[in-house]
């Protein structure tokens, strides 16, 4: 899960990581007195959506006094911001946050992420902060720096003095990244998170350091344990057929094909997406009805998969084990008779209760084709769509 | 003897007592492996389906000499339950939870290194021996005993890549479900070493899909090492960016973790790749005739 930077700054500033004073705000009225009680100088009006490369898109504006601060926040607020992480469709502008100016002398990128081949949390650091460190990493890998964290041990001071000298950082410096590193480290650590990103970490004229901008992702099967973070979630940056299949606990991503697809099975799911595409045909959404998915479940999954007005066809795919194919039948009878839109629908069932199952279908009075294979169940529906 | 599991293997389940881990405890039972005990905390001294139960791991193993087990217990407590087992010297452990969170994962690999005891999962359907030993959530019928291993880091796309393996006729030596979590126990890699040492074992088949580098790291192994025919399969290749396609570990990060890279990679080690998800058994089936 994604929050939004106002919301990122909010818990590293809990952690001791100074970020520039500033004020999240929903109107220009609310924006010009930010910027008054900011002091009335130098301000920046930053939008506030779950996406990067904001700056270039136009969602990042400098500001002179109270009234330009109102201007630029009424030229965002209630505007969609296209950036190249957005897609074409953009994001909607609801927030903006309006902070103080600062003359900046240096720019430095500090992350902790996850570092899967070790199996452990890596600190990385580098001297060329305020641009996509991808594109560091590619051209520059000299100036990435990394060190792998012990979890017992937590990051260690040898390796913050590791990193404050390769980033050439003098002593007084050296010891506020050092808290900057310490309170991020823990801040990740302590709230499940799966990325905590400070790009640019800042270096003033006055030799503060602040975080300029900062992003956290989370591991939502921590959610359990961390309900603030859960309460930090924005339901206007989801797709809402994404929200309503996640009330039902189903996996679904929606895409910009016209073929729905209902599988069992993440890399069942992700198969058949590829499968639909290799015959000619365009996935509209990855679904992963789970493994002991219920009558109720696979109806909703199916209502989910026709909210989708581009939908043309829809394929179902289930290699159940466990799965009872006569319960997903009735699941998916019922919820087609209930719909108005209707499609061609291909079915390729496997596991417990097959014959019950195609013979649910076939009574059903619904036009329903059924396959023995994937690869037949794609070509059908492939073709049933375009013809 | 084929890997990791076999007719001596004798298992306990962890989470005997709920739903999920009554029905696959039966299941296996049923299938003929040797289910020789439960444990759940609290319920010791009772039996389920005439398998005893104990409080303690410790104790389960005591009694039962126990070599293996299966972990079904909830999310929140699953990292426990695997750190109870290893604390107990269980030499195979495999965690079937889905959804533990990876600050756990990563403090239970931390006490598993050095230690003698082996992950398999979490969020992984298990590991079967067709017709002496299964473990986990897979559909026994679908398998049959035979020459090709099999390791994935999918569920159902193993089913569907096994049963397309046994209407051929080419039946399975051991299959192997890594797990689709982004930290996780065996790796390809440790599957593909005991594959390629085991004389019942002649040739792989490996399904991978997008995210993290293991099939890279795997494909840079059988470069190297692999005597013995793998064909392959990954999984996402239309899976847009920055999208987590239900595991947790499937996601295309900073352009990392594409299906197109791995598919190189495998290729280049000599790997022969099905195009299709339904020709994974042909593919195998045309490698081994090479």
């Amino acid at each position: 899960m994604n929050i939004h930077e106002f919301q990122a700054k909010d818990i590293l500033k809990r952690y001791g990581v100074a970020v520039p004073r500033g004020a999240m705000v929903t109107t220009p009225e609310q924006a010009q007195a930010a910027a008054r009680d900011l002091g009335g100088g130098l301000c920046v009006v930053k939008a506030q959506i779950h996406a990067g490369g904001r700056g270039k898109a136009g969602g990042v504006k400098i500001a002179r006094g109270p009234d330009e601060t109102a201007a630029r926040a009424a030229e965002m607020l209630g505007k969609k911001l296209i950036t190249h992480q957005t897609g074409p469709e953009g994001r909607m502008v609801r927030r903006v946050l309006i902070e103080e100016g600062l003359n900046i002398e240096r720019e430095i990128y500090l992350a902790i992420v996850l570092d899967r081949a070790q199996s452990r949390v890596a600190v990385i650091a580098s001297p060329e902060g305020g641009v996509e460190i991808e594109q560091v990493a590619e051209n520059q890998p000299e100036k990435i720096f990394k060190e792998s964290v012990d979890p017992v041990i937590g990051l260690a001071a040898f390796q913050i003095r590791r990193l404050a000298g390769k980033l050439a950082l003098g002593p007084e410096l050296a010891r506020r990244f050092g808290a900057v590193a310490r309170g991020l480290y823990r801040a990740f650590d302590e709230c499940d998170a799966s990325l905590a990103e400070i790009n640019p970490l800042i270096v003033t004229d006055a030799s503060e350091m602040l975080a300029l901008d900062a992003k956290m992702n989370f591991d939502s099967n921590a959610f359990f344990r961390q309900q603030e973070i859960l309460a930090l979630r924005d339901l206007d940056e989801e797709d809402p057929l994404e929200v309503e299949a996640s009330r039902y606990d189903l996996s679904y991503i929606a895409l910009d094909g016209n073929i729905a697809c209902m599988v069992n099975g993440a890399g069942l799911a992700m198969a058949t997406m590829d499968i639909i595409k290799l015959y000619g045909g365009e996935p509209a959404n990855f679904l992963d009805v789970g493994g002991g998915a219920d009558k109720e479940k696979v109806a909703n999954a199916y209502r989910i998969l026709l909210g989708d007005a581009r939908v043309r066809g829809v394929l179902i795919n289930i290699f159940g084990g466990i799965m009872r194919c006569d319960v997903l039948a009735q699941g998916v009878v019922e919820a087609a008779q209930q719909t108005s839109h209707k499609v061609p629908m291909v079915v390729r069932m496997q596991g417990t209760n097959v014959e019950q199952g195609r013979k649910i279908l076939a009574d059903s009075g619904l036009t329903i084709t059924t396959a023995e294979t994937m690869a037949e169940a794609a070509e059908k529906i492939v073709h049933a769509v375009k013809s | 003897m084929s890997i990791l599991v076999g007719r001596d293997t004798r298992v306990l389940t962890q989470g005997i007592t709920g739903a999920t881990g009554q029905f696959h405890t039966k299941a296996c039972k049923e299938y003929g492996t040797q289910m020789v005990g439960g444990v759940t905390p609290g319920k010791g001294g009772t039996a389920f389906e005439g398998i005893p139960i104990f409080d303690t791991v410790e104790r389960a193993v005591k009694e039962t000499a126990a070599n293996a087990t299966v972990i079904y217990v909830p999310p929140p407590f699953a990292a426990d339950a695997i750190l109870e087992a290893a604390d107990a010297n269980i030499p195979l452990i495999i965690c079937i939870t889905e959804g533990v969170p990876i600050r756990d994962m990563i403090r239970v690999k931390r006490y598993l290194a050095g230690r003698s005891s082996q992950l398999l999962g979490p969020n992984c359907p298990g590991v079967i021996t067709p017709g002496q030993c299964k473990i986990g959530i897979m559909p026994g019928h679908i398998h049959q005993p035979g020459k090709v291993g099999v390791v994935s880091r999918s569920g159902t796309l193993t089913y569907e890549a096994v049963d397309q393996l046994s209407r051929l006729g080419l039946g399975q030596s051991t299959c192997v479900g890594i797990g689709g979590d982004p930290v996780h126990g065996f790796e390809f890699v440790d599957v593909l070493k005991l594959f390629n040492d085991d004389a019942d074992t002649e040739a792989v088949v490996m399904i991978g899909e997008i995210g993290g580098s293991a099939e890279e790291e795997a494909a840079a192994w059988i470069k190297a090492n692999m005597r013995k025919p793998v064909a392959g399969f990954i999984a996402g290749q239309t899976a847009p960016p920055g999208k987590r396609m239900g595991h947790a570990g499937a996601i295309i990060a900073g352009g990392k973790g594409t299906a197109q890279e791995k598919i190189a990679a495998m290729r280049q080690a000599g790997v022969r790749m099905a195009s299709s998800p339904a020709t994974i058994g042909q593919t195998m089936q045309e490698a081994l005739a090479h």
